[in-house]
């Protein structure tokens, strides 16, 4: 099947814009600005069911349509700050399809009024940024961004941002801080963006992956979109598979995909074909489920994650096999959690760092049993507390390690 | 008016204004939700997860728009997780659990975790007895911490942010309280946060550190012992120390103040002054004060008091002393001169105003700003809180730096600009405030009368003027003398009279003084006079509380011409030195008295520590010498002395010192319970003050003089003009013998446009040296590209004695030089 997504894998030079254009490139954009109103691009958006793909997994139309009509200018911002641990995709994207990426985020912009688009990256895709630049200044030579587009009566430009290098400026309203020269930490929420966004202002934030989808479906219909995957999850979704996998990479496949078909088919199996023991579908901030035949045979959409007690997230498949213990894997993501804690909120800023002692003895093997207990206990201390996701992130691996796999912290702590 | 929600807390209904977070809702209930990092004065944060409560709301059947009823009642939806009091506003039927197991657990979650960083030092800190972080402890925490006691991380305990405020590193809790200050309530900007996570730490952003002169305030609001005063650390515990109400006496704001004391080994068992905290008064300071107030009280535990009295500068019995001064007096009846100054109480100068009048005498306010007749005419009105002032009103700040002369009425017209008020500050240059201001007015100096006349008239500003709601002008003494300041304050009343802004509370006049009740002296009848020389020659001077010869070598020579002078002050000065008798006063922590601040609000303050050697207070000394020459004065009693005032006075007519002690309830609440809430700030129990009514308001005729054109001295062409103004921490008598504040108060330097220091030869931190009216002086050099090339900017009490503009001749200084 021809990708949606990764394109450039089907066409070559994907990444100029003239053979980006003669393969259809910015022709939904130029037909929305002279022959669609704002919130027709947007109900079509919300007919193809597409849903955020940065992990929440939000109704992207839906969201688009809760911006403030009362309340102008309008922003648009792309969270291209893709930091999760086991995330590459849009990297990808931006790297190997960037005008279909621009194009969505162009298209997201007319739909909601907006005049400026950010395009937030974090600090080490400077490389990206100058790429991005340059496709910028190429589309605004071509007249595809500026004033007037089209001879119409709407203007655009986008702009990118770079990050410090900060996880926690993928939250959005974290973004939207540092964007405005601020520290990168999160707002209180509500307001939500859609209301009080950038500089005060109603803004859209969306993933990168998720703009790269519009075009295509602006093109083609909602329809075609949502033969596409599963009723509740509908089109396809770039999976980002990692660990221990032979061929470990981004697969563009259909929602609905099983892990067996992603891991097995895709991956090419397991590395010395061990036995898969646990797997992370959405990165660090997953929890871990136990894998077993049931497991290997769920489709991988969001509502059949969930019978396994894990969300699907940004769909960063990280594939533990029976060589790795699970309390090195909670070491290493609190390890993570713990450095990108922004400190704003206690539970967060204390926590972590309560945590990473525990995980520090008991994976070092000078914990005893109450230090797991007591692990478990400060995660769960944790959750429902924190200001924003991350802190809530950060436990549950640890929560869902000790639970599902208790054998393996008995281990680690008798040795 | 706003509308009125219902919602329920722990079962109990509450009625509070849309808009008001749950957080507040609780506390009118009396129910507390305890809390770090939410300050009822700032916007909330959010982030120290204290306050979490459960939060429920009724289900609202989406079809017909009405709530889902259940058994008769409606029906409440709980938000699955504990939501934060103080981020959520109240909504009409909106149900609050605070005391459940759930929210019992969250609290207690959250103080295990402020624990495992916190160094508990308690024995050890300054907050330790006046601690939100151990109170809230005490009562929600674990009585044990799982965390182990060796993993705590160290941080640094002794880092000055600037070297009035302390930080302890491992006691900071993040709450970003003193950040949030100085950004939404001061404006500036100078405290941050570096690094993140658990490495997370307040910085100084600016150079020198903690660059701001509300500093103090942070050590007040922080919950935990992280930011301590360079005046007070590891000074005593706070449940040693006695609080004694008073009134700020070093600018005319009239901040309600405490003092702390106790018993004090090093001074020789003697109660002295520990430190000095606001006291809550919504209507004047609400809960802040500035580190002048709060830092520069050392002056009364000089070593130069005066505790004996002299005679011809040997020490003498006060009976001596008091039988020289009033045989002299009795001898010269009407060649006697008072010149006293707004430093002293209103109790003070209304027994020196009589001794004067009974004696035929003269008496004359020791001041560079005139304009005092004008404020009790169309002054504000009874009333009036800069705290209503937003939306629709104006306040014009003309010829006034507030930041620098008044510091509290800074932060409180900023902050009414940050409500919507239009603020219009004019100037001849720029001041802190302008940033705030919708209208920036940059004068020509000599143009302070035209500039307000043209707010009359047709242009926007001028309308916006005329027509707001309400309207208050601040007029000061930037840049101007005695003359300048009279004609400038003749022409903002002409203004507020013209445009009926007169008479009511939120509208009118207020003089920013140079002294804290120089608003009193005038009500007491005294008056500045143009020509002081003239007035000393020949005459018996009693100078009470005003040093004219340490001020300017010119006042030392006039009086040398005076036949006897008799001096009474607390410190030794060159006046004193100059004296045929000193008589030594008790500070006014040592003594009871009423001052009248600018807003025209008589205020109470009262003794703290004991006398110092023999003083006396001030209107006891002129009551004495009063009785001796056969004048009813009150000699005991500031309280008798302040109703014999009230008696006599017009505009005090009606008050006592009951109605100036009265008090009612305010909002945030503050005080000893409640510190986790509103900070160290003091309670008011020791009262408000009462405002004076104007004569606008009594109806009377308002006579006001003719505004003359010209209000100072301009710059010529072919010479600079030496033009006076006010810094905060300069080197007066109350100021300078705080060492915390020498590096602030630093060198006398004075200001040039960059033009001017390049025709000089002069670059910053070079020298010059100055000469004017027959003086010279050296100075530091400053640049500042918001003045005229034709004026010098002189900071007034830097030993510079320029009193009005003046024409002056400036030469660069290749060689340092110091004088």
């Amino acid at each position: 099947m021809a990708h949606v997504l990764l394109r450039h894998r089907d066409i070559p030079n994907l990444n100029q814009l003239d053979v980006y254009q003669k393969n259809g490139g910015f022709e939904a954009f130029q037909k929305a600005v002279t022959a669609m109103k704002p919130n027709e691009v947007t109900d079509v958006v919300k007919a193809s069911g597409l849903r955020g793909r940065g992990g929440a997994g939000f109704p992207t139309g839906m969201k688009w349509s809760f911006i403030d009509n009362k309340n102008w200018p309008h922003y648009v911002v792309a969270n291209a700050d893709e930091s999760e641990p086991g995330t590459f995709k849009d990297r990808e994207i931006m790297e190997s399809n960037p005008f279909q990426f621009l194009e969505g985020l162009a298209l997201a912009s007319y739909a909601v009024g907006a005049n400026a688009a950010y395009i937030y990256l974090r600090g080490e895709f400077w490389q990206v940024a100058a790429l991005l630049d340059e496709k910028i200044a190429d589309m605004e030579k071509a007249g595809l961004l500026g004033e007037k587009l089209f001879g119409s009566d709407y203007s655009l430009k986008i702009y990118t941002h770079l990050g410090a290098g900060a996880y926690i400026c993928g939250e959005e309203t974290a973004l939207l801080e540092s964007i405005e020269g601020k520290r990168g930490q999160p707002r209180i929420r509500p307001p939500f963006p859609p209301a009080y966004g950038l500089y005060g202002k109603p803004t859209i934030v969306n993933n990168v992956e998720t703009f790269t989808n519009v075009p295509l479906i602006l093109a083609y219909g909602a329809e075609w979109y949502k033969s596409m995957g599963t009723p509740d999850s509908a089109g396809v979704k770039i999976f980002s598979l990692s660990g221990r996998v032979k061929k470990p990479g981004n697969y563009e496949l259909p929602f609905g995909t099983t892990f067996r078909e992603l891991v097995y088919n895709y991956g090419g199996g397991i590395l010395d074909d061990r036995p898969v023991k646990a797997i992370m579908p959405a990165g660090a901030s997953s929890s871990l489920i136990v894998v077993d035949d049931k497991a290997l045979d769920t489709p991988m959409d969001y509502a059949s994650v969930r019978t396994l007690g894990a969300d699907l997230g940004s769909a960063s498949v990280i594939v533990i096999d029976d060589t790795v213990s699970i309390d090195w894997v909670i070491n290493k993501t609190i390890h993570f959690f713990k450095h990108e804690s922004c400190g704003k909120c206690t539970p967060c800023r204390e926590g972590n760092h309560w945590m990473l002692h525990l995980t520090e003895r008991i994976h070092s093997g000078e914990g005893s049993q109450n230090d797991v207990s007591l692990l478990l206990n400060v995660a769960k201390q944790m959750q429902g507390k924190c200001l924003c996701a991350l802190g809530e992130f950060a436990t549950m691996a640890v929560v869902t390690g000790i639970e599902r796999f208790p054998q393996d912290f008995q281990k680690a702590v008798k040795a | 008016m706003t509308k009125q929600l219902t919602l329920t807390i722990d079962g109990v209904q509450v009625t509070v204004p849309e808009g008001t977070l749950v957080v507040d809702a609780a506390k009118m209930a009396g129910i507390d939700i305890p809390v770090f990092c939410y300050h009822p004065k700032m916007e909330p944060a959010g982030n120290c997860r204290m306050c979490l409560v459960e939060v429920g709301r009724p289900v609202i059947d989406r079809a017909t728009g009405q709530a889902v009823m259940e058994n008769g009642q409606p029906k409440i939806q709980f938000m699955p997780k504990l939501e934060t009091a103080c981020t959520n506003t109240v909504s009409e039927g909106m149900v609050v659990l605070t005391q459940t197991e759930k929210v019992t657990e969250g609290r207690k979650g959250t103080l295990e975790f402020l624990l495992t960083s916190h160094p508990l030092d308690c024995p050890i800190c300054d907050k330790g007895g006046e601690c939100p972080l151990q109170n809230l402890t005490v009562e929600h925490g674990p009585g044990k911490s799982r965390f182990l006691y060796d993993e705590k991380q160290h941080l640094a305990k002794h880092v000055p942010l600037g070297e009035l405020i302390w930080l302890d590193r491992e006691r900071c809790i993040q709450c970003a309280r003193c950040i949030r200050f100085q950004d939404e309530i001061v404006g500036e900007a100078v405290l941050g946060f570096e690094a993140r996570g658990r490495m997370t730490q307040i910085i100084s952003l600016s150079e020198p550190g903690f660059d701001s002169v509300f500093s103090g305030n942070t050590s007040d609001i922080c919950p935990v012992g992280a930011l301590t005063t360079a005046d007070f650390r590891f000074g005593a515990r706070p449940w040693e120390l006695k609080a004694s109400a008073s009134i700020c006496s070093q600018c005319p704001v009239g901040c309600n103040t405490t003092f702390n004391t106790r018993r004090e080994a090093k001074a020789g068992g003697e109660i002295v002054i520990k430190r000095v905290m606001p006291r809550q008064n919504e209507e004047v300071n609400e809960i802040w004060m500035c580190d002048k107030g709060r830092f520069a009280y050392h002056y009364a535990e000089s070593a130069q008091r005066l505790v004996k009295p002299t005679v011809r500068q040997a020490k003498a019995s006060w009976t001596d002393a008091f039988d020289l001064v009033t045989q002299t007096f009795e001898a010269s009846k009407s060649d006697v001169v008072v010149l006293a100054s707004g430093r002293l109480s209103n109790e003070d100068l209304f027994n020196l105003k009589s001794l004067a009048d009974g004696l035929g005498g003269k008496s004359i306010l020791y001041t560079d700003m005139g304009g005092g007749n004008l404020t009790a005419q169309v002054g504000v009105g009874q009333g009036t809180d800069l705290g209503k002032l937003g939306k629709g009103d104006t306040i014009l700040v003309v010829a006034s730096d507030l930041y620098e002369e008044a510091p509290v009425w800074y932060l409180r017209v900023k902050q009414a600009a940050d409500r919507g008020a239009t603020l219009i500050v004019a100037n001849s240059r720029h001041t802190k405030l302008e940033r705030f201001a919708r209208y920036a007015i940059r004068y020509a100096n000599g143009d302070e009368v035209k500039t307000v006349a043209d707010l009359q008239g047709d242009s926007k500003i001028a309308q916006e003027f005329a027509n707001a709601q309400n309207a208050v002008v601040f007029f000061g003494s930037d840049g101007l003398g005695l003359n300048g300041s009279a004609n400038l304050a003749a022409a903002c009343a002409k203004l507020l009279q013209d445009t009926k802004h007169v008479g009511k509370a939120n509208n009118g006049l207020i003089g920013v003084w140079q002294r804290a009740n120089d608003q009193g002296a005038w009500e007491m009848g005294f008056r500045p006079e143009a020509d002081l020389a003239s007035a000393f020659k020949n005459k018996i001077v009693y100078i009470v509380g005003a040093d004219p010869a340490g001020d300017d070598p010119a006042l030392a020579l006039a009086l040398k011409g005076a036949r006897f002078i008799v001096v009474q002050d607390i410190l030794e000065t060159l006046t004193t030195h100059m004296a045929d008798v000193v008589l030594p006063a008790q500070a006014y922590t040592e003594r009871e008295g009423t001052y009248t601040s600018g807003e025209r609000r008589v205020q109470r303050f009262y003794a703290a520590v004991p006398v110092h050697g023999e003083a006396k207070a001030d209107f006891a000394i002129a009551g004495e010498i009063g009785r001796r020459l056969g004048l009813n004065t009150e000699n005991g009693s500031a309280m008798v002395t302040f109703d014999r005032l009230a008696a006599s006075v017009k505009d005090f007519a009606g008050l006592d010192t009951n109605k100036l002690a009265e008090v009612k309830p305010q909002w945030p609440i503050v005080g000893r319970g409640d510190l986790y809430y509103g900070g160290t700030t003091y309670e008011n129990k020791q009262g408000l003050g009462v405002q004076l009514s104007t004569a606008a308001e009594r109806g009377e005729a308002v006579s006001l003089p003719e505004v003359r054109a010209e209000s100072a001295l301009r710059p010529r062409e072919d010479q600079l003009l030496a033009v006076p103004v006010t810094k905060l921490y300069d080197r007066g008598q109350t100021v300078a013998s705080t060492e915390l504040l020498t590096q602030r108060i630093g060198e006398p330097t004075v200001s040039l446009h960059p033009e001017t220091a390049k025709r000089l030869g002069v670059a910053a931190g070079g020298r010059v040296s100055l000469a004017f009216n027959g003086l010279s002086a050296e100075a530091l050099v400053k640049i500042d590209d918001t003045i005229s090339a034709g004026v010098v900017l002189v900071p007034r009490s830097m030993g510079l004695a320029v009193r009005e503009p003046v024409s002056v001749q400036v030469l660069g200084l290749a060689e340092a030089k110091v004088s």
